[in-house]
């Protein structure tokens, strides 16, 4: 045989192997996760190696427990889905009303400064989260934002806007600017131009910058523990998860079907917009 | 990125020109205007404030007290250059760094070539296997966390009753482990960053240059060596550079698995450990500027390199 074809064999195989222990590296701790959170604590320490649970053992008693309010001997993780919900909304949606004009003035319109800012949002992502985070928290303290919702969700807004500016300036850039020419010619002015215009094209793409900033709030960690640890009314669900598997007290399959909530509000929302997503953060990756 | 177009209308001559070139720049300002103040207020600033804090000997109180005047000292640069403890970090972020760069890089690109031809079930499985990169970073570690602990854990109890081990590994809280395993966590979690961005630069390759190669007698690895690999070059480069920074500054995903215990202190933990620990707010400025300051010298060395990389390859 030639060596053409022994190596093609090999990689057919080889390439089978790859995607059955890839898939299967990335779906299984999902697996587990979903698997645990039906499965009663005893079962889990006695047999550890029995993921799935007999069907007579599963128990709902874990999301029962982890959602309850306090009062009635739960978790509270009903109240961090409504924390979370909340900032992960405003923050997206003030994004979008931030990141939208700015991208259009970025590909549009030529005014001093234009290329700094660029690299201003770039520069973001040299420094480390946590050095901003502590003159942030100290900086919103003197405000009296400092332990609270809103104070995170301008801290959010501000960690989704460099990307956000990205997706969205790649795709006003791919539509021509004949047809902003033309609304000026029928005598529409800026605002015009861009509400009637620009949004209506660009809004599968504004859908997708949206979603990828209510994903980033959501799944944040760091700011949410620096400015609402000692708050635990106001805690996100990430907070709350760490805060509680942090104790002894609270079982380990109760957690996980506390992870399981933290989790599938981020996979839906991934599912319906997948394709979009992808290809709006690696809008020109292709070109090189 | 998409190059952002330069052609304009041109407007009629004069006076117009430049009253309409001036309205131009005031709405484009105008427009900006909010997004640049929200970063120059909550990452600009603090970036500055950390670094004229690091020249201070401060703690929470004198900050809220005296807000930017204190005192100017170098001893935070003194104590922090010479704790072994921060070289320790110095060399942990390091290690950390290029093993999870190297690791996450080099599974994605292994991934991207599997999946590049066409087969069933391709589209939602490439979507299976971002999860891990979009699911919320407390879940998968907590899931970790459950899945290597040696009381309960399935994989030491697989370990232990199926592959014979004589003991449960403590995977996560002893020393040279628990740095393994919080890179190969990592790699888990961001191979699909670089499958996803190598995937979409292989859709871009003209397929003709690989016939031509095919035909000329080269095997698939030849193939794949000499004339895909150097079309990812660029691409690769990109991603070396972003996913070290990102390593470099990481901190979720060691503080969540870990909490620095085990070896496992890179700069970041440091830093947090620092500020709430001790609430040394001075020290943990002085260790980011310096950790700064090291990315920023990196960085410049691996741009001259590339440049020339990137000369060659025009």
């Amino acid at each position: 045989m030639s060596a053409v074809s022994v190596q093609s064999s090999v990689l057919r195989v080889l390439r089978v192997v790859v995607i059955v222990a890839l898939v299967a590296a990335t779906v299984l701790p999902f697996v587990y996760m979903l698997s645990l959170s039906f499965v009663r604590i005893d079962d889990l320490l006695r047999d550890p190696l029995r993921v799935l649970p007999q069907l007579d053992r599963i128990t709902t008693e874990t999301y029962r427990a982890v959602l309850a309010s306090e009062e009635d001997g739960g978790y509270g993780f009903g109240r961090f889905m409504r924390n979370s919900a909340v900032v992960a909304v405003a923050a997206s949606a003030l994004t979008v009303m931030l990141v939208v004009p700015a991208s259009y003035a970025l590909t549009r319109l030529r005014f001093a400064g234009r290329s700094q800012v660029s690299w201003l949002f770039l520069a973001v992502y040299l420094f480390p989260t946590i050095i901003i985070a502590v003159p942030v928290f100290v900086g919103f303290q003197v405000l009296g934002l400092g332990s609270s919702l809103v104070g995170l969700v301008i801290a959010y807004i501000a960690l989704t806007v460099p990307v956000s500016v990205h997706m969205l300036r790649n795709y006003l850039a791919g539509i021509p600017e004949s047809i902003d020419e033309a609304a000026v010619i029928d005598g529409a002015s800026r605002f015009q131009i861009m509400t009637r215009i620009t949004v209506p094209l660009a809004m599968p793409t504004i859908m997708s910058t949206a979603l990828y900033s209510f994903m980033i709030a959501w799944n944040e960690f760091l700011f949410a523990l620096l400015f609402l640890s000692a708050k635990q009314d106001l805690w996100t669900v990430s907070l709350g998860l760490t805060r509680l598997a942090d104790g002894q007290e609270v079982s380990k399959t109760v957690l996980m079907a506390g992870s399981v909530l933290l989790t599938v509000p981020i996979v839906i929302l991934y599912g319906v917009a997948e394709r979009a997503l992808t290809e709006g953060l690696t809008a020109g990756a292709d070109k090189g | 990125m998409a190059r952002v177009r330069e052609r304009r209308p041109r407007p009629g001559p004069g006076v117009t020109t430049s009253k309409l070139r001036g309205r131009e720049s005031r709405d484009g300002i105008t427009l900006v205007a909010p997004v640049v103040l929200v970063v120059a207020a909550i990452i600009v600033v603090p970036i500055v404030w950390t670094v004229v804090l690091s020249f201070q000997d401060a703690r929470y109180v004198d900050v809220a007290r005296n807000g930017l005047f204190n005192e100017l000292t170098l001893d935070n640069y003194a104590d922090v250059l010479t704790a072994p403890a921060f070289w320790r970090a110095l060399v942990t972020t390091v290690q950390y760094s290029v093993a999870t760069t190297v690791g996450s890089i080099t599974v994605g690109l292994v991934a991207a070539l599997a999946f590049r031809d066409r087969f069933r079930f391709r589209a939602p499985l490439r979507a299976v296997m971002l999860l891990p990169y979009v699911a919320p970073v407390v879940a998968t570690t907590f899931v970790w966390q459950v899945a290597l602990n040696p009381q309960y854990g399935v994989v030491n109890a697989f370990g232990t009753q199926v592959l014979g081990w004589e003991h449960p590994v403590n995977f996560l809280s002893a020393a040279p482990t628990a740095l393994g395993t919080v890179i190969v966590y990592d790699i888990w979690r961001y191979f699909p960053f670089a499958f996803l961005f190598l995937g979409a630069a292989l859709t871009g390759l003209s397929k003709e240059i690989e016939e031509a190669a095919v035909v000329d007698g080269a095997t698939p690895l030849q193939k794949f060596w000499f004339v895909v690999l150097p079309q990812l070059l660029p691409t690769i480069a990109l991603l070396v550079l972003f996913r070290m920074v990102m390593a470099f500054n990481e901190f979720d995903d060691v503080y969540l698995l870990t909490g620095g215990a085990a070896g496992t202190q890179v700069a970041s933990v440091r830093v947090f450990e620092q500020l709430t620990g001790s609430s040394e707010i001075g020290g943990a400025s002085a260790t980011a500027a310096v950790m700064a300051v090291f990315l920023g010298v990196a960085l410049a060395i691996y741009l001259r390199l590339t440049a020339r990389q990137r000369e060659e390859n025009r």
